[in-house]
């Protein structure tokens, strides 16, 4: 399979747009799921008002957020498709800045020293570009994901040591949440990078706080993990906004890698609840949109 | 819980009657304003034309749309969506914006720290708490954005809204030393050890 860049450029363009527009409804699932059990008044209102939110985006087509985030596109590539890899990821920054620019977006990247925006939500290494390959023939895939610095601010890395072993892990993402607080605008989706190298398992917390809610880790020990912390991660009553109740989290999700023998990594990323992706899918048919 | 319509500008006397928990919706004008308008007014010296004296701002940088300036459009910008932005990182800036320049009430999301509360006690100053991320309803409560200041700063210009009905906003902080989110993160802090044992951590 071949692929047309402009048909690239053109769907990172718009992927950028929809997912600061409308929510995947996993995370919709996931506010009704919190809301029928939260138990506190203020975080009922509150998330009755993001479910609002939500419906106010879609009915005036306007974003969900202000903040349009850093751009992050995670492209996978099938075994048969034949494509200039270089080419591509300029064709997802053309596409990303012209979506700043026509539709138009805010700009929220500056550059980290002079803070000069470029008013094209690009600039070094952004937007971020991740590429992955899958056995899968006659596809290419691109997710993207405009993370928000409410969100990105609240990341840790621990590098941990094997005798403090899996306590070690479970503390410090305890002590996350509660250091997150309100400041990453909660429910969250927890992320949790579990091993690798320092940069990996940061990667891997990543992966985790943006991967679908009701996705499970590959690995059974990570699924277990979660499971755990998920479990028990709403009794600390952070709550929604930080203001109190039982919907601190929508789940916490696990990646794990493995890592040397000295080496006890955990880093935490977190996911607020403006939790937006889209997905588009290239396959001989033609070109879809989903999340 | 009280709540109250305020046409604003405000005084002394209107925010010190607001306790924490309580309800406020704003009327007529609000300022926006982020990490650069503040890191270039209170550390490199710059001024702004505006006066902010008994005024709301809000922590916001905003995604408009420059439409050139009409009736309609006086500051040559048209609103696409208007929100909150984290305020923690402005904590250094809530006393001198108060001193210098007479502000009131600061709204944003996920709080501010001893420094602010002892800045409202001191001064006479609420927090009121908006929702993060739902801009897109936030949105719906501006009627236009009036002027613009320190735009080279764009986004993080200084910005006048027009606003009409702006909330329900929740008083998080109050001027008698009140913080929901001091009483929400300390009961927090105490469930950390029943969590960490119902994990299995051994202490
Ligand atoms: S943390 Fe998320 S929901 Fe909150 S303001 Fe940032 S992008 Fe929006």
């Amino acid at each position: 399979m071949k692929v047309d860049l402009n048909q690239v450029e053109e769907a990172c363009r718009e992927l950028y747009i929809r997912a600061l527009k409308m929510l995947p409804p996993d995370i919709k699932q996931g506010f009704r799921r919190l809301d029928s059990s939260e138990t506190n008044a203020t975080g009922k209102a509150i998330l009755g008002t993001m479910i609002r939110n939500i419906a106010v985006a879609e009915d005036t087509n306007n974003l969900l957020c202000q903040d349009t985030g850093i751009p992050i596109y995670n492209v996978t590539i099938g075994s048969n498709v034949i494509v200039d890899g270089y080419a591509l990821k300029q064709a997802i920054v053309k596409g990303c800045a012209r979506a700043t620019k026509e539709h138009p977006l805010r700009s929220s990247v500056v550059h980290p020293t002079t803070r000069k925006n470029e008013h094209t939500s690009c600039g070094r290494h952004v937007p971020v570009i991740n590429i992955d390959f899958v056995p899968a023939a006659d596809i290419l895939a691109i997710e993207m994901i405009p993370k928000g610095s409410g969100s990105e601010n609240n990341s840790w890395l621990k590098m941990a040591i094997p005798a403090d072993g899996i306590d070690a892990i479970k503390t410090f993402v305890v002590d996350c949440v509660l250091e997150a607080g309100g400041k990453s605008c909660p429910p969250v989706i927890v992320g949790v990078g579990v091993g690798g190298t320092a940069d990996l398992c940061v990667h891997l917390s990543k992966v985790a706080a943006t991967r679908p809610l009701g996705s499970v880790c590959a690995d059974p020990e990570g699924a277990k993990l979660e499971a755990e912390l998920s479990a028990v991660v709403n009794q600390l009553g952070v709550g929604a906004q930080g203001l109190g109740g039982d919907s601190t989290a929508f789940a916490v999700h696990v990646e794990t890698a493995a890592t040397h023998i000295t080496m006890n990594p955990v880093a935490v990323n977190m996911q607020c609840h403006s939790a937006r992706r889209a997905r588009a899918t290239f396959t001989p048919q033609g070109v879809g949109y989903g999340y | 819980m009280a709540h109250y319509e305020l046409n604003m500008p405000v005084t002394e006397e209107q925010v010190r009657q607001l306790r924490i928990n309580d309800t406020v919706t704003l009327h007529q004008t609000l300022y926006g304003i982020r990490d650069a308008t503040q890191i270039h007014m209170f550390d490199h010296g710059r001024k702004t034309r505006f006066d902010l004296k008994g005024h709301a701002v809000i922590h916001t940088a905003p995604n408009v749309k420059w439409v050139g300036e009409t009736k309609e459009h006086p500051s040559g910008y048209a609103p696409i969506c208007i929100g909150t932005t984290t305020s923690a990182r402005m904590e250094r800036f809530t006393r001198p914006l108060m001193e210098q320049y007479g502000v009131r009430i600061v709204i944003g999301k996920g709080g501010l720290f001893a420094a602010s509360a002892k800045a409202f006690s001191d001064l006479g100053g609420v927090y009121l708490a908006i929702i993060g991320g739902t801009a897109a309803l936030e949105t719906t409560w501006i009627e236009q954005i009036e002027e613009v200041d320190l735009d080279d700063l764009n986004p993080e210009s200084l910005w006048k809204f027009r606003i009409k009905g702006f909330g329900p906003l929740l008083v998080a902080m109050d001027s008698h030393g009140g913080s929901l989110y001091t009483a929400v993160n300390s009961a927090a802090k105490d469930r950390r050890a029943g969590v960490l044992a119902a994990l299995g951590v051994k202490s």
